[in-house]
């Protein structure tokens, strides 16, 4: 009898988890898998696979310079949008959690609003602000501050202001709840003790923030390095990340197999700095902006 | 011959339409009957059945004003006579479709408007081809034979599809900052000028970049002598491009904005920015690109419903109309047919019916060369 207990309480969690990890194992361990399976493939002339076990496309991506300096170039733009997003999006953050006005929710609400618009639509709304016959170019002409229009778009700092623009609201959120979780007799303790304003921001709330910062750019970084549409829009012929050359691989080369091989390189970079984050701050911190 | 090979040889004289609907399902039905079985292969078939005369057919083709000719003139009136609809969905280019397509299941994709012979020959050797049964096609006959025959010669004198229309991919320049002599004297090698630094576009698809970067480096586009003479002029011209175009609307936004004066272009969406008021003119060049559309058709469709589909469409009515709606002459013979007032002003019209004066890809050649050709043009568009 007891021993039938003992063993129903073993048997219990794995009861209460199985639907996680069917739901887990079914969507993301088995399509893994099977990217895999696929990496090892090779693509014929015509176009089809060549089933078998090959390291041909590993050999490729791991020795080519090529893919080495787009993955460089995909992580700068990375860190470059992740640093803009904290400085940028740190103040409204601040902001909205410490202000005193009624209407609070509705700040939040307005944090959410670009989420319901597509995000190619918000992209693209770029060219209708920068573009030559743009709303900034027709203000400047108008203003007689330049007399013809200067040439703003498809280029690196394009990229990293659309992708600003898409990942800004992931930032804030994740900063906006670290702030609000600060207890506020904390930093009137601090200036009480002497610290004027700044002083106790950078002393008290600033290192309390921090996890919520590093949430927000983690989820920034790992999101706008594993983006494509942004330097398809917005990008010069030679801007590309690492994105669209898995893009190109599969649909334009229809070569599945190395697309394979570059998407799991991609996922190695970026699961190795989850995995870091995961070592040093845990992954609480994301979880709560989602509550 | 066990059961299940007859029931698949009835169902393929079904869907070639050699039978009706109604004699497949009674001699399935008393076969089953005979049988005393239910389920397994008669079960399958029946279903099969149901995908062989389905209550819709997937049509997929580039979108835009395109889509909206081929909804309007042609989906909506075969509908109305057959009682098939027509689903109708967009891609973005021929290799997404391919993508798509390749991971789906056979029957999933019906008909898809592709370009030129290249893709044929693409769709073919992937064994993604059906086999046309051509006396239900009548209106074949009044296709300009130039535009089939190559189509004929990629399937062993068979066809899986239709040429529907033609156009090319010639200059299409701002008015306003090149004149019209310009673009003819400098050709190909306008897009490369370096006068117009910042404000050249370029189609971002590596067979039209390679078959212009040989037209500038003055070589045979279907037999290239030197390559590396065509990729610098590929670097040239994008270190001097602003923007490469991937879609028709992005060709006529960057064009319509005056982000850039002057790119390569589609006949048929150069002629809808003229007639929408922009002064933007179109030259093609010597040896410049001609290429055909065809509505093809997928393995494992319902052939006797596509069949009669292609046959609507290829009415004389409905091609004009189709082609009058998306700017391109539709590939009806103007020998046989009455093409009406509109066709021949079209850019890219030949009154001759045998367009012997455009340059097509060929598609053994560029076939043979696509796999390497593409992978490096990646790397060249991004400063390699």
């Amino acid at each position: 009898m007891a021993a039938d207990i003992a063993s129903a309480q073993k048997r219990a969690p794995w009861i209460l988890l199985s639907p996680s990890l069917t739901t887990i194992g079914l969507l993301l361990v088995i399509p893994m898998m099977f990217i895999v399976v696929y990496s090892f493939w090779l693509r014929t002339a015509t176009g089809a696979d060549q089933v078998g076990f090959y390291v041909d496309n590993w050999q490729e991506v791991l020795s080519d310079v090529f893919y080495r300096d787009i993955l460089f170039q995909t992580l700068k733009i990375a860190l470059y949008t992740t640093v803009i997003c904290a400085f940028v999006g740190y103040i409204p953050a601040y902001f909205v959690a410490n202000t005193k006005m009624r209407s609070k929710t509705l700040l939040l609400l307005m944090l959410m609003l670009p989420f319901w618009i597509s995000y190619i639509i918000r992209t693209m709304s770029w060219i209708n602000i920068l573009g030559t016959s743009g709303a900034l170019n027709g203000l400047l002409l108008w203003a007689g501050i330049i007399d013809s229009p200067l040439n703003m778009l498809y280029n690196q700092t394009t990229v990293v202001l659309g992708l600003v623009h898409y990942l800004l609201p992931f930032m804030i959120l994740n900063v906006y709840v670290s702030l609000e979780g600060i207890d506020k007799n904390l930093t009137e303790a601090a200036e009480s003790l002497g610290c004027n304003g700044f002083q106790a921001f950078r002393e008290v709330t600033l290192p309390l923030s921090f996890p919520g910062l590093a949430a927000g750019s983690l989820l920034c970084f790992v999101l706008a390095a594993g983006t494509y549409i942004t330097p398809l829009i917005l990008g010069g012929p030679r801007d590309a990340m690492f994105a669209n050359l898995v893009y190109e691989a599969i649909i334009t080369q229809l070569n599945w197999p190395l697309g394979s091989a570059l998407s799991l390189v991609l996922l190695a970079f970026l699961g190795g700095l989850v995995v870091i984050y995961t070592r040093y701050l845990g992954v609480d911190q994301i979880a709560k902006s989602f509550r | 011959m066990d059961d299940t090979k007859r029931y698949e040889r009835l169902l393929t004289r079904f869907k070639n339409g050699e039978i009706s609907r109604r004699t497949f399902l009674t001699v399935l039905g008393a076969a089953g009957a005979t049988a005393g079985i239910m389920g397994g292969p008669m079960g399958m078939l029946v279903n099969s059945a149901k995908a062989a005369t389905p209550e819709q057919v997937r049509f997929d083709g580039w979108g835009g004003v395109v889509s909206e000719a081929f909804e309007k003139y042609a989906f909506a009136p075969y509908t109305q006579k057959t009682g098939i609809k027509v689903v109708s969905g967009t891609f973005g280019g021929a290799d997404e479709y391919l993508a798509r397509v390749k991971s789906s299941q056979p029957g999933e994709f019906n008909l898809a408007h592709l370009s030129g012979v290249f893709d044929y020959a693409r769709y073919h050797n992937m064994e993604l081809s059906s086999e046309l049964n051509e006396d239900n096609i009548p209106n074949l006959k009044t296709v300009i034979p130039n535009l089939i025959t190559p189509l004929r010669k990629i399937s062993n004198g068979k066809l899986s599809a239709v040429p529907y229309d033609y156009g090319t991919t010639g200059i299409a320049y701002n008015r306003k900052h090149i004149s019209d002599d310009e673009a003819k004297a400098k050709g190909a090698k306008l897009m490369v000028d370096d006068a117009y630094k910042g404000k050249i576009g370029g189609w971002a698809e590596w067979k039209t970049r390679i078959w212009y970067g040989a037209l500038q480096s003055d070589q045979n586009p279907n037999d290239i002598h030197d390559i590396e003479a065509v990729w610098d002029m590929i670097r040239k011209h994008r270190d001097l491009a602003l923007k490469y175009w991937t879609s028709g609307a992005e060709l006529m936004s960057l064009l319509a904005e005056e982000e850039i004066y002057v790119t390569e272009g589609w006949s048929g969406r150069i002629r809808a920015l003229q007639d929408q008021g922009h002064d933007i003119g179109y030259y093609d060049p010597k040896g410049g690109l001609g290429w055909q559309e065809c509505i093809f058709v997928l393995k494992g469709s319902p052939m006797a419903a596509c069949e009669e589909l292609l046959n609507f469409m290829l009415e004389p009515d409905v091609a004009i109309a189709v082609a009058e709606g998306q700017s391109y002459p539709p590939a009806l013979d103007p020998k046989k047919v009455e093409l009406g007032k509109v066709i021949p002003t079209l850019p890219a019209f030949d009154p001759s019916g045998t367009l012997d004066g455009l340059s097509f890809f060929d598609p053994a050649y560029w076939n043979k060369n696509e796999a390497d050709w593409s992978k490096k043009f990646s790397r060249v568009q991004r400063g390699y």
